[in-house]
């Protein structure tokens, strides 16, 4: 970890012109070295923290004020710090009777807090000061400091849960790791009403970071593992799969099961799990799908690259499959110099430097938190079954030659019907959603579908596609209004950019095209409206044979339904 | 180790911590002849120090310091 020397140093370097995040900070205890930490890893991040400092133990008047320095700030960020020592003070000055009541004082203000900041809220939960006035006895006594601090962590949840604006750093979590005596120094403490020591502190920064970046949408979604000595002990190719390392019982064994299960949790929180391996492909399958003691299975693998090419072009083949951004990737090797080849190659991708001793990866781990997360839903566990339909896609296609073989191979399938009942959530969710192949853009909401089904001057298509490796579902919309007895005009095409390049355009206008032959139109007019997302679709028409309407404003197109040829598609009609 | 060798170890800390490579110190130097030695910044020197020479002042020393002599008679005292 950065120390705070080097954050401090921050501070004199040129960040003006980063993006620019304004953060509040409020604490019951000083907060000057608070305040550079988080400055200073901001630049770290590429953010210019643009930082209010309220005055210390101003936390209550700042957010009861309608009119104090921090509403007018208008943070994006406010960073809320009410420490344990200074509650700890506070217990010491009720009455005895009423130190029941310490948590649930507090919990009052934070809910107030909720209603009345604007932008988000970061709170430090409460690392413990075990006061032993009780000793383990604090335990059954519901006054004690300790039962009320402890009850105030777990009630601090339930409020994170209940506001969406409401996030806790988790300082009482890094205090578990680190330990009381790194993170507190009475020589700080007593000279300067600071209660984190210079060691923790750019942990803290870094924790803050972490959910800031997280909110404003950088996170990892990517994890890649090598496999020899850093997902089992051993070497596959020489042991062979029977003798790898991994599996309960003495020895180092226990370490990797213990790696792979902490893995596994994340791929079932829904990070994606791929596997860059310097071997064949077949010994490096064989524990996975063999070995009884693996965790991991073949099934938790998104993507699965075992060859001798260097790792840095497997990387970019990964995240070629995958479409998110290298930034978002972690990838973990014990091989220094298979670390430096990726680091020099692909810079973007977090490269965290293992520990030699297999048995400290994960504690070496933990204190990275490289998978903070703003949002959580259970849809994410479910991706990686999507990408390992689109691995199989992506390597079936490389086996091909020629496009239309590739094509014919998949075996695809499209459902056409109208708007239904079934259907409308998806189609006016599409709506909203597709940007870049959009011709109009007009957005519709599910009353305006419903509306439209019963509508007869406009007639309706969707279509979904499915292929040999699977479903897609609902991916492509066409709204075509009637102008007149000979006319149609394509009010809206629209499509998911997952189903590009597999001829889902000719099939999609064939549709339409047999649509107007059967009902006597002779006429389609296209209209292509410009957005800053859109570009892809800007000749779409032409390309289908449509010509330009000279003079059009904005850019319309017309087909002659009787000059219309199919161009050659291997979509099934379902 | 000799107050001349802890004098120079020192000034090395002070260098490191603030950022400076300009600073001399001598005996009588106090906070008001170094930029940047203030309150907040001499906390990091007293923490940067305890973990160069491996000892651990009391809090009461911390505050009583009046030039950097006094500082490395308290490390001298703790080596």
């Amino acid at each position: 970890m950065i120390s705070f020397k080097e954050l401090k140093q921050n501070l004199k370097k040129e960040y003006s012109s980063l993006p620019t995040r304004k953060v509040a900070l409020l604490g019951d205890v000083a907060t000057q070295f608070l305040a550079v930490s988080l400055k200073g890893m901001g630049y770290e991040r590429n953010y210019n923290i643009d930082l209010f400092e309220a005055e210390f133990n101003q936390v209550e008047r700042q957010v009861m004020d309608p009119t104090s320095d921090l509403h007018e700030f208008e943070a994006d960020y406010t960073v809320v710090f009410q420490s344990t020592h200074k509650l700890l003070e506070k217990y010491s000055h009720t009455s005895p009777l009423d130190q029941i009541g310490l948590a649930d004082e507090r919990l009052d203000f934070i809910r107030m807090m909720c209603n009345t900041v604007k932008g988000r809220i970061i709170y430090y939960n409460y690392p413990e000061i075990e006061d032993t006035v009780f000793g383990s006895y604090a335990n059954k006594v519901e006054s004690s400091f300790v039962f009320q601090l402890r009850k105030l962590n777990y009630e601090l949840m339930k409020i994170a849960q209940e506001n969406a604006n409401f996030f806790i750093c988790d300082i009482a979590g890094l205090q578990n790791k680190f330990g009381r005596n790194v993170g507190f120094n009475s020589h700080i403490y007593i000279s300067t009403e600071m209660v984190l020591s210079l060691d923790i502190l750019p942990y803290v920064a870094s924790r803050t970071l972490d959910i800031i970046c997280a909110l404003e949408g950088k996170f990892k979604k990517c994890l890649i593992l090598d496999l020899d000595n850093t997902t089992w002990g051993g070497i596959v190719g020489d042991d062979g799969w029977e003798n790898i390392q991994v599996g309960h019982g003495l020895g180092i064994g226990k370490a990797f099961t213990e790696f792979q299960q902490w893995v596994k949790n994340l791929k079932n929180r829904g990070i994606i799990i791929a596997v860059c391996s310097k071997n064949d492909e077949d010994k490096a399958r064989a524990p996975f799908e063999k070995n009884p003691e693996m965790v991991l299975k073949i099934e938790d693998i998104a993507v699965f690259v075992a060859n001798w090419n260097n790792k840095a072009d497997n990387i970019r083949f990964i995240q070629s499959i995958l479409n998110i951004g290298f930034d978002s990737m972690v990838f973990l090797d014990d091989n220094p110099f298979e670390r430096n080849i990726v680091r020099e190659n692909v810079p973007e991708v977090t490269v965290p430097e293992l520990p030699e001793d297999p048995g400290e990866y994960l504690e070496y781990l933990y204190s990275l938190n490289l998978f903070e997360t703003a949002s959580y839903s259970n849809a994410d566990a479910e991706r990686t079954a999507q990408y390992q339909v689109e691995s199989k896609r992506v390597s079936l296609m490389q086996s091909f030659t020629n496009e239309a073989d590739f094509l014919k191979s998949l075996n695809m399938v499209s459902e056409v019907k109208g708007f239904d009942s079934f259907n409308t959530v998806r189609v006016a969710q599409l709506s909203q959603r597709s940007n870049q192949f959009n011709l109009r853009t007009v957005r519709y909401t599910e009353a305006e579908i419903e509306a439209l089904e019963n509508n007869d001057q406009y007639v309706n298509f969707s279509f979904t596609l499915a292929d040999k490796f699977g479903d897609h579902g609902l991916i492509c919309v066409i709204i075509l209004k009637k102008l007149d007895a000979s006319t149609l005009f394509v009010d809206t095409w629209f499509m998911s950019c997952r189903v590009l390049k597999r001829g889902m355009e000719d099939f999609t206008l064939s549709t339409i095209v047999n649509y107007a032959k059967e009902h006597g139109f002779q006429r389609i007019i296209g209209e292509y409206l410009p957005t800053a997302k859109n570009n892809m679709v800007a000749d779409h028409f032409p390309k289908l044979g449509f010509s330009t309407i000279e003079g059009s404003e904005p850019l319309q197109f017309e087909l002659e339904v009787g000059d219309h040829a199919d161009r050659e598609f291997y979509i099934e009609n379902k | 180790m000799e107050q001349t060798e802890i004098l120079a170890k020192v000034q090395d800390i002070f260098r490191d911590v603030l950022d400076n490579e300009d600073i001399v110190l001598t005996p009588q130097t106090t906070a008001d002849d170094v930029e940047d030695w203030d309150s907040l910044s001499h906390i990091q020197l007293i923490v940067a120090i305890e973990k160069a020479f491996k000892i651990k002042f009391t809090s009461k020393e911390i505050l009583s310091w009046s030039n950097v002599s006094e500082m490395t008679e308290s490390i001298a005292g703790k080596l």
